[in-house]
């Protein structure tokens, strides 16, 4: 199965802040497919690390009661897109833990869609970018909770640090709700490295790079923690967090 | 050890420091006392590098190096700590894994081998109980969660375990209850009172002299130095307040 064989323009929402060019390199996108029956658990780490440009387009869908932990480092070359859509049914268990590293030219985008489509089911999603030279980061996460699915609980937790003026951070977190007696929460924030906890940090003989890895590293810690692959996850990702200091 | 002469500096513009200089030698304990405003933290801040204070005029030598020249972190390595009034939160980040990383980066700058784990471990522990400080505290993040006298031992943990040459403390004694003031108290004393350190202690009271007695006393105002004494001025300013005295 592949998506739409037509290459999509900025004026499809999913695709808005693309880069096309590189996309059209990849075009048509195959779509992978997670199928988790009723009652499982699973989990899938994807890492976007090398120097090409890279889209992965994952179509996950969760049975009854089933469990699903996905981890995604997107830190790859000039562009690097991952899109993830979530299907749960009843009392299904979604969880994302997303960190994004950036700079150069770097395009760098993560696009979710969860659907609730049956009662009870849960989804949270932490994404954690930190974005430097003329990178751009894009995280565009919509929730939907179909009609009838009562009991739904989704959150998104997105976080985005620029550690030079000149990066960006796209952030769009949305809620669709078709549904009564739901609890579905979002933050969302932009920031950069504060500054006191920096010179903090320095006074006490950490150079500026080691002293900003630190706390970058604990900003992104929060995309992996408790993942099934958390060290590999943590390695790989300081491993890019370091090209960006 | 530290000799700062006629130093001046600006915050945004704005002239803080004007012409200050004092000299302190190893062995010697000083405090600097002043009225709110007088430009003593802004000193501390200096000394310690921190972005923003920007010096228009004067030279601070730290044992035969030029101060001012250095960055922050190099600073320290040279020997310098910075005892801070308002300690800083740094979420996610652990006291024991900042602080081996802190004391292996001085280590390294000053060409010596880096700390393992194990005696890293080890030495946080002796410095946390001379503070009488849990060390699961320092397990967990940087100041998150601590309270005010908890973030002032904590600071007197790291200074224990970084060893420095000269502590510049601003107002450790502030935010402490009576237990905890004598206890950062004796703890300057374990760390710093040695022929080798030196202590500039910047407070607003005397009690914290009851602990660290100083050598030299020093009253800032309108940022200089307009009276120095020995541990007696302490006392008459607490009695007379700044005005009589300077």
């Amino acid at each position: 199965m592949t998506s739409a064989a037509l290459l999509p323009t900025k004026a499809d929402e999913a695709f808005r802040y693309a880069d096309l060019a590189a996309l059209a390199t990849l075009w048509p996108l195959p779509a992978e497919a997670v199928d988790v029956a009723a009652g499982e658990t699973g989990s899938l780490s994807v890492v976007l690390a090398g120097d090409a440009p890279a889209a992965r387009d994952l179509v996950i869908t969760l049975g009854e009661g089933a469990v699903y932990d996905l981890r995604l480092l997107n830190a790859g070359g000039a562009y690097g897109r991952i899109a993830v859509k979530v299907r749960l049914a009843k009392g299904a268990k979604f969880h994302l833990g997303a960190a994004q590293l950036g700079g150069g030219d770097q395009t760098l985008e993560i696009v979710t869609e969860v659907v609730h489509a049956e009662p009870d089911a849960q989804s949270s999603q932490v994404v954690r970018s930190v974005l430097a030279g003329h990178a751009t980061g894009t995280y565009l996460g919509r929730v939907v909770v179909d009609r009838g699915a009562i009991g739904t609980d989704g959150e998104q937790s997105i976080r985005a640090m620029l550690l030079d003026r000149t990066a960006t951070a796209n952030a769009r977190p949305e809620l669709e709700i078709y549904a009564d007696d739901v609890k579905c929460a979002h933050g969302c924030a932009v920031g950069e490295l504060d500054a006191q906890g920096l010179f903090y940090l320095q006074s006490r003989g950490l150079p500026p790079a080691e002293a900003k890895k630190l706390m970058l590293q604990a900003f992104i810690a929060e995309a992996f923690v408790d993942a099934p692959e958390e060290d590999v996850l943590t390695q790989a990702a300081l491993q890019a967090l370091a090209g960006l200091l | 050890m530290l000799t700062i002469s006629d130093l001046s500096n600006e915050i945004a513009g704005k002239a803080i420091l004007k012409g200050l200089s004092l000299t302190i030698n190893a062995g010697e304990i000083h405090a600097i006392m002043g009225p709110n405003g007088a430009g003593k933290s802004t000193l501390a801040y200096t000394l310690g590098g921190r972005p923003g204070y920007e010096v228009t005029g004067g030279s601070v030598d730290f044992d035969g190096q030029d101060l001012l020249a250095m960055d922050p972190h190099a600073r320290a390595a040279a020997g310098l700590f910075l005892g801070f009034q308002y300690p800083v939160e740094i979420p996610g980040v652990s006291n024991v894994q900042f602080l081996r990383e802190a004391l292996n980066a001085q280590r390294k700058s000053r060409g010596e081998e880096p700390l393992s784990g194990g005696a890293f471990l080890k030495l946080a522990r002796e410095k946390a109980d001379l503070l009488r400080m849990d060390m699961d505290m320092l397990k967990r993040p940087v100041n998150v969660g601590f309270s005010g006298g908890e973030k002032k031992r904590a600071e007197m943990v790291q200074m224990g375990i970084l060893d420095p040459k000269l502590a510049i403390l601003d107002e450790t004694d502030s935010g402490l209850d009576i237990d905890a003031l004598r206890i950062c108290g004796e703890g300057i004393n374990a760390i710093m009172r040695k022929p080798d350190k030196a202590v500039l202690l910047i407070t607003h009271y005397q009690r914290l002299l009851d602990y660290v007695k100083p050598d030299f006393v020093h009253v800032l105002a309108g940022g200089r130095i307009v009276r120095s004494g020995g541990p007696e001025l302490a006392l008459e300013l607490e009695q007379h307040g700044y005005e009589a005295v300077a």
